[in-house]
């Protein structure tokens, strides 16, 4: 009667989304706040629902040596924004821009091999709810956008 | 409005039969589908109307003389008198668009940008969609206008004395929804029209949120344009229509040129074909048309007026009862109100609400219901909303309040 793909036929968990890791994160933000001299910094939308993340970096030989987000949005957004900064803090640049695009991969892709180092790994349970997939790449995707600019481009709000 | 008297109208629980897509589990438990503000679900007869078409006669209008292309022209006018019934109006001033938003466009590209000028306002409020908004940024861009808008009471509604404060003898269009599709309001439109017909300004309405809530009339309510869609009131997506009075039609230029849509046509030039056709240009959609049609046939079979008082009592028995619990917010005035109810749950975000409550087989709106302005008006980023039609039950309602409430708990609020 209604197409297997949605609905039950899912069986998607609550629980597999919303992680114990995740909440805590959501809850308890790591590296929230703003950079007083970013090197980089760039803020984006999620334009469904309007939230705003923006990723502040500061980049010292190669490495990106600090990493703040600010903003606001979902519990999912903000947890993935805070476990980005335990894996990308002290990694150089390019393997920074690794982290964040692997971890984009592994949510959208089902075949994607990768798996997101640290406390990323929680967020597989996106994958089985696609609507979430925007929020839990956002700050990713601030991050790489913000490194590949080469420097303090957008103003965020 | 209605020629079905209460006597024979439909029970409730007859009415909720009628739409297929409820007969189906969410999540392990039967849908509550409290989503209707964004697109309503779809009975049957619409359904299978618009199949019929595709199946039978599924032919192009206004052109060829044979018998399916003569089926699928009367069928497709045949919808244009009724859906213009429905509000009003005459068939001859309803042009079918694909939306509210085709139809704010093109009374801001085809009627605005050909008779405003630069320092001429545009008077609109913060609660407007942002169908309702964006098409009057791009039409001052172009003219030189400059928006002005009239605040609302804390309680969010728009009282007169803010629309006689904003208004100015530059004052040439009054933009404003007919009902909010977040705050629930109804603002005073004949008042509205009166006074802006009294200073020669025109008045464009939204009625995405009314027309498949309350009875409408257009005639009564004596706006120049109002506009309204399809999808919200038991038809397909993908159509909506424009009334226009006939003298503002005819003052307004068309937006899309080519076929269909002509009068002549030489080498160097054309000519419009009369109003509303030469609004509808390209092949129109034929099946979104008549199956708007079936879907008004349908609201009229239930009666608007009782959905109108059905719609409206649960909207404010939810709003009612969501407002006293911890850590909720309803925005809005809590009696009084039309079909939608937004709020917020403190600590936990309108998307993670939402996603509890579908776990639990409930489906709400998260996020900014396309309209920022008033988002930062209510200093908010977003928020949850649920939204009632005439196949909702206090049964809903009563999923929904015990849905918020395994929210908290979830969430430890």
């Amino acid at each position: 009667m209604v197409s297997a793909k949605w609905g039950d036929i899912l069986g998607a968990n609550l629980d597999e989304l919303y992680r114990e890791v995740i909440l805590d994160h959501s809850q308890n933000p790591r590296r929230m706040g703003r950079l007083p001299e970013p090197t980089h910094s760039l803020g984006l939308h999620n334009p469904t629902c309007g939230d705003k993340i923006a990723v502040d970096l500061k980049v010292e030989d190669g490495r990106v040596a600090d990493y703040r987000f600010s903003g606001h949005g979902c519990s999912i957004s903000m947890a993935s924004a805070s476990m980005l900064g335990d894996a990308v803090v002290g990694r150089p640049v390019a393997q920074a821009t690794e982290v964040a695009r692997g971890f984009v991969n592994f949510l959208t892709n089902p075949q994607s091999p990768e798996t997101p180092p640290g406390d990323l790994e929680a967020l597989g349970g996106v994958r089985k709810f696609p609507a979430r997939v925007k929020c839990a790449t956002l700050a990713h995707n601030a991050l790489m956008e913000a490194l590949a600019a080469h420097g303090v481009r957008a103003q965020p709000h | 409005m209605t020629s079905t008297s209460t006597a024979t109208a439909p029970a409730w629980t007859e009415v909720a039969g009628a739409f297929p897509a409820l007969r189906q589990t969410v999540n392990g438990h039967p849908l509550v589908y409290l989503d209707s503000a964004a697109t309503s679900l779809k009975p049957t007869v619409v359904i299978d109307a618009v199949s019929e078409y595709y199946r039978d006669y599924p032919s192009n209008v206004h052109r060829s003389v044979h018998t399916l292309a003569g089926r699928a022209t009367e069928a497709y006018e045949a919808a244009r008198a009724r859906v213009a019934g429905f509000v009003g109006a005459r068939a001859e001033n309803l042009v079918f668009t694909h939306g509210t938003t085709e139809s704010v466009n093109l009374v801001a590209y085809g009627w605005a940008r050909r008779h405003l000028k630069p320092g001429d306002e545009i008077l609109l409020t913060p609660a407007e969609h942002h169908s309702n908004l964006v098409p009057w940024q791009q039409a001052a861009r172009a003219t030189g206008a400059h928006l002005v808008y009239a605040e609302l009471t804390p309680e969010g509604r728009l009282t007169m004395a803010a629309v006689r404060a904003a208004f100015t003898p530059r004052t040439r269009v009054v933009a404003v929804a007919h009902v909010s599709n977040v705050l629930g309001t109804e603002n005073p439109i004949r008042d509205v029209v009166e006074l802006a017909h009294r200073q020669h300004a025109v008045v464009v309405v939204d009625g995405a949120q009314s027309v498949p809530h309350l009875p409408v009339s257009v005639a009564e309510l004596g706006v120049d344009f109002f506009a309204f869609s399809g999808h919200k009131m038991c038809g397909p997506t993908g159509i909506g229509a424009l009334y226009g009075r006939s003298d503002r039609l005819r003052e307004t230029d068309p937006l899309l040129f080519g076929g269909e849509m002509i009068a002549e046509v030489d080498r160097e030039r054309a000519t419009w074909a009369d109003v509303p056709y030469r609004f509808e240009g390209g092949t129109p959609n034929v099946a979104g048309a008549i199956g708007l049609g079936t879907a008004v046939g349908f609201l009229e079979s239930v009666g608007m007026p009782r959905i109108a008082v059905h719609s409206r009592e649960l909207a404010v028995e939810a709003a009612q009862r969501l407002a006293p619990l911890p850590g909720v917010t309803v925005y809005g005035p809590l009696a009084d109100r039309q079909a939608v109810v937004a709020f917020n749950l403190a600590g936990v975000h309108p998307h993670d609400v939402a996603q509890v409550l579908d776990s639990q087989g409930i489906a709400v709106r998260a996020g900014h219901h396309c309209a920022q302005p008033l988002m930062e008006t209510l200093a908010i980023q977003s928020s949850a909303r649920a939204s009632f039609y005439l196949y909702n039950t206090r049964e809903d309602v009563d999923r929904l309040v015990d849905g918020l409430r395994e929210v908290g708990r979830y969430f430890g609020r």
